[in-house]
C-alpha cells in the first residue's frame, strides 16, 4: 500500500464511520484531491460529505471550525502549506484560542490536512516547510506522519481528539510503498517512535525528513557508527520524555528537519535536551535543516538547499568524532 | 435615497401604531436602555481602571442590535463582532455575567480569558465575539452548513460592521454560503466609520447591500437609528432565509456617537456630523414617538430608566463581588488534556 492509499483508506474508514465527519478542500472531489488522496470518494459518500470549495482557504477553514462548534466532525484539506498562509488568520486566531478564549464553552474539533515540504523543483511559492509554524501555537497539535502505518493510523486519531490537529504530510511521501502496522487499537499517535536503535547518536527526525535520515543511518552503519532515529511523529505537543531517552542513552544529539533552522523545530528540540540532559552530552547538541533562501527552482540549488542524506551523514560524523563543539552543519 | 424608516413614506405613525403592540414597545426600548445604561457605566468602569483592554461602546447603534436581536429565534445562532455587548446582553447573557468578563473574573462568561470583545456563551446560541474584523464570519457560514447538513430549521445570524466589508472574508463567506445555500443572515451595521476610515474612503461603491447582487443574494438596506424599522425588516430577513435557505445581506446604517475604542481624537469626523447624527438618537426618536402615540407617559419611561440602571448597577455589584481567576488556572482551557506544550511536564533544570 502507498503513503497515498493509506490516507485515502484513513479518509473512507472515518468517513464511514461517524456520519458527523465531512471531507472539504480545493478539488477534493471530482478531482480525486491535488495527490488523489480522496479519489473515489465522492461517489461513494455524495457532495455533502465531500465538498469541493472555493479557492477560499480562510473561509473554508473558518467554515470547518463553525461546523466543528456545531457538532459536525470536518477534515478541512488545505493542499498545500503554502496555500495554509492564506488561512492562518481561523487556524490561529479562531481555532486554536476559542476554547481557552471562551472559558471552555466551546471545543473546536477540527482536522486539517495538508501537503508539505520541498524537492519537487517548484520554487520558493510552493516548497514549504512551515509545520513549526503551527506547532509554535498553544491550542494546536500538529502530526507529521512519516511511514505508511502512521499515514493510515494517525487520523482517527486526530478525528478523535476533542481540539484542532493539523496533519502535515510531505508531498515525497505519497508515492511510498508500505505496510500497515498494527491497527487504531493499539497505535499512539502522539508518541514519538524509535525507528532504528543505535548507541552513537541520536537524530530526531519527522515526516520527510525520515528518509533520509535512515538512509545516513545505513551509510555510517559501516563505520561503526551506529544512529538511533527518532521519529517525532506529532510536533505539538513534543514527546519530550521520548527524546531525553534517546540522547540519554546516546550523548549525542542531531536534529533533522526540513524546515529552515532558524527558529526552528531544532531551536525547540535541542533546547528542550539542552535544558534536560546538558550534563550528559558529550558534544553541543546540532541540527541540519534546510539552508537560509527562499527555495530555488534549478534543480542542482534546490538539492543543495535541502537537507541531503550525505549532509546528515556528515553532520552525524563530526558530531560523534569531535569531542569538541562542533559547528552547525552546511 | 431614502432608507425603509418605519417613519419612511408609506409607512406612517399611524399604521406603525396599529401594528406595534405597546408591551413591545416598551420591551424593545427597554433592551436599547439596558445596553446604553450598560455601556455608559462600563466606561465609568474603564475611566475606574475596573476595565481594561479595549472597549468598543457602541453608543448610538443600540437600535440595530435590539431590533436585529427581537427578530431571532431561541435556536437561531449568533455571530457577532467586538463591538458586541449589546448583541450578548439582547441574547440573554446575563448582565453580571457579561460584567464579570470585563472585569476578568471567574464568574464572566469566559472566566475572564475574553473580556470585551470575546463574550461567548453558546447556551444561548451565542458564539462570540471575534476582534479580528471580519473573523466571525467564515465561522458562521461553517455553523449554518451544520444545521442545514443536520436538517435543523435554525438561520444564523452574523453581525459585522462595514469595515469588514473589505477584508477577503466577507466576499469569500458571502459566496460561499451563496454557492452552498446556506441560512445565513449577514447583518452589515453600517456606523459608516472602518475605526477612523470613513465608508467613502474604503468603499469604492458605499452601498454594502448592493454587494449581495455580485453573490446572486437578495440584498437589504434599513435605517438602523429606527428600531422598529431595524426589527420589521430584519423579520423579513430571517423569513426569507429561513424560507428559501439562501443566505441574504441586510445593511443597517446606523452611528456611533462615541469613540472607536475608549478615546480617540475624532479627527475623522467634524463636529456637525456627530451633532447630525446624535439628533437621530434612538434613546431619544423612539421615547418621543412612543410619548405621541401614547403608548408610553413620562414617569413609565423614567420607570424603564430606573430599572435598567438598577439591573446595570446589580451587574457591577456582581462582577465586583466575583473572585480572580486563579494563576494556578492560566493553563485551563488552552487544549481539553492538561499539558499544552509537550507531553509530560519539563522537570525543573538539573544544576
Amino acid at each position: 500500500m502507498t503513503y497515498r492509499e493509506a490516507i485515502r483508506e484513513a479518509l473512507r474508514t472515518a468517513l464511514h464511520a461517524d456520519p458527523r465527519v465531512f471531507l472539504v478542500g480545493e478539488d477534493v472531489g471530482r478531482y480525486g484531491g491535488a495527490y488523489a488522496c480522496s479519489s473515489g470518494l465522492l461517489d461513494e459518500f455524495g457532495p455533502d460529505r465531500v465538498r469541493d470549495a472555493p479557492l477560499s482557504e480562510n473561509t473554508f477553514v473558518g467554515l470547518g471550525i463553525g461546523a466543528a462548534i456545531a457538532g459536525l466532525r470536518p477534515i478541512v484539506e488545505l493542499m498545500t502549506i503554502n496555500f495554509a498562509l492564506l488561512a492562518l488568520d481561523q487556524i490561529v486566531n479562531n481555532a486554536a484560542t476559542l476554547r481557552h478564549m471562551s472559558g471552555g464553552q466551546v471545543s473546536v474539533p477540527l482536522v486539517i490536512r495538508m501537503a508539505t515540504g520541498a524537492g519537487r523543483q517548484l520554487a520558493a511559492q510552493h516548497s514549504h516547510s512551515l509545520e513549526v509554524w503551527f506547532a509554535h501555537v498553544p491550542g494546536l497539535k500538529v502530526l507529521a506522519p512519516a511511514t505508511v502505518t502512521d499515514a493510515r493510523l494517525m487520523l482517527s486519531a486526530a478525528l478523535a481528539d476533542p481540539d484542532p490537529v493539523v496533519i502535515c504530510e510531505h508531498a515525497l511521501l505519497y508515492g511510498a510503498e508500505g505496510e500497515v502496522d498494527g491497527d487504531e487499537s493499539d497505535y499512539d499517535a502522539w508518541r514519538a517512535a524509535v525507528r532504528r536503535t543505535g548507541r552513537d547518536l541520536t537524530l530526531v527526525t519527522s515526516g520527510g525528513s525520515l528518509p533520509k535520515c535512515l538512509a545516513a543511518a545505513d551509510a555510517l552503519a559501516p563505520d561503526r557508527i551506529e544512529v538511533e532515529v527518532l521519529d517525532l511523529k506529532c510536533l505539538r505537543p513534543l514527546d519530550l520524555d521520548a527524546i531525553t531517552a534517546s540522547v540519554a542513552k546516546t550523548r549525542r544529539l542531531l536534529t533533522v528537519d526540513e524546515g529552515w533552522t532558524t527558529c526552528g523545530l531544532a531551536a525547540e528540540v535541542n533546547t528542550a535536551v539542552a535544558e534536560r540532559t546538558f550534563y550528559e552530552l558529550d558534544a553541543p547538541p546540532a541540527r541540519v535543516g534546510t539552508a537560509e533562501v527562499p527555495m530555488p527552482y534549478a534543480r542542482q540549488l534546490e538539492e543543495a538547499a535541502l537537507p541531503s542524506v550525505a549532509g546528515i551523514a556528515a553532520a552525524a560524523r563530526r558530531l560523534v568524532s569531535s569531542s569538541v563543539p562542533v559547528e552547525p552543519a552546511p | 435615497m431614502s432608507l425603509p424608516s418605519s417613519t419612511g413614506p408609506g409607512s406612517g405613525p399611524t399604521a406603525a401604531t396599529a401594528t406595534v403592540a405597546a408591551a413591545h414597545a416598551r420591551r424593545l426600548l427597554a433592551d436599547m436602555l439596558l445596553v446604553r445604561r450598560f455601556e455608559e457605566r462600563a466606561a465609568e468602569c474603564y475611566t475606574q481602571g475596573k476595565i481594561r483592554g479595549f472597549l468598543h461602546l457602541a453608543v448610538g447603534q443600540e437600535a440595530t442590535a435590539a431590533g436585529g436581536m427581537a427578530a431571532l429565534e431561541p435556536e437561531d445562532r449568533v455571530v457577532a463582532a467586538y463591538r458586541e455587548h449589546g448583541h450578548a446582553l439582547l441574547r440573554g447573557m446575563p448582565p453580571g455575567m457579561v460584567m464579570a468578563e470585563m472585569f476578568g473574573r471567574s464568574g464572566g462568561c469566559c472566566r475572564g480569558r475574553g473580556g470585551s470583545m470575546h463574550l461567548i456563551d453558546p447556551s444561548r446560541r451565542f458564539y462570540g465575539g471575534y476582534a479580528i474584523v471580519a473573523g466571525g464570519m467564515p465561522l458562521a457560514v461553517g455553523l449554518a452548513l451544520a444545521d442545514r447538513l443536520e436538517q435543523r430549521p435554525h438561520v444564523t445570524v452574523c453581525f459585522f460592521g462595514d469595515g469588514a466589508v473589505a477584508e477577503g472574508a466577507f466576499h469569500e463567506s458571502l459566496n460561499l454560503a451563496a454557492l452552498w445555500k446556506l441560512p445565513v443572515l449577514f447583518f452589515c451595521e453600517n456606523n459608516l466609520y472602518a475605526m477612523g476610515t470613513g465608508l467613502e474612503r474604503h468603499q469604492a461603491m458605499p452601498w454594502i447591500y448592493r454587494k449581495a447582487a455580485a453573490y446572486g443574494i437578495e440584498g437589504m438596506v434599513v435605517d438602523g437609528m429606527d428600531v422598529l424599522a431595524v426589527e420589521a425588516t430584519t423579520r423579513l430577513a430571517i423569513e426569507l432565509v429561513r424560507g428559501t435557505g439562501m443566505p441574504l445581506l441586510l445593511e443597517a446604517r446606523t452611528y456611533r456617537f462615541r469613540a472607536h475604542s475608549m478615546y480617540d481624537a475624532e479627527r475623522y469626523r467634524s463636529r456637525e456630523e456627530v451633532a447630525h447624527w446624535r439628533a437621530r438618537d434612538p434613546l431619544e426618536t423612539f421615547p418621543r414617538r412612543l410619548r405621541d402615540w401614547g403608548l408610553i407617559d413620562e414617569e413609565s419611561l423614567r420607570e424603564l430608566d430606573d430599572k435598567a440602571a438598577a439591573t446595570v448597577e446589580a451587574a457591577v455589584r456582581e462582577a465586583e463581588a466575583s473572585p480572580v481567576e486563579p494563576i494556578g488556572d492560566l493553563y485551563r482551557d488552552v487544549s481539553e488534556d492538561p499539558s499544552p506544550a509537550v507531553l509530560e511536564p519539563s522537570p525543573e533544570p538539573q544544576p
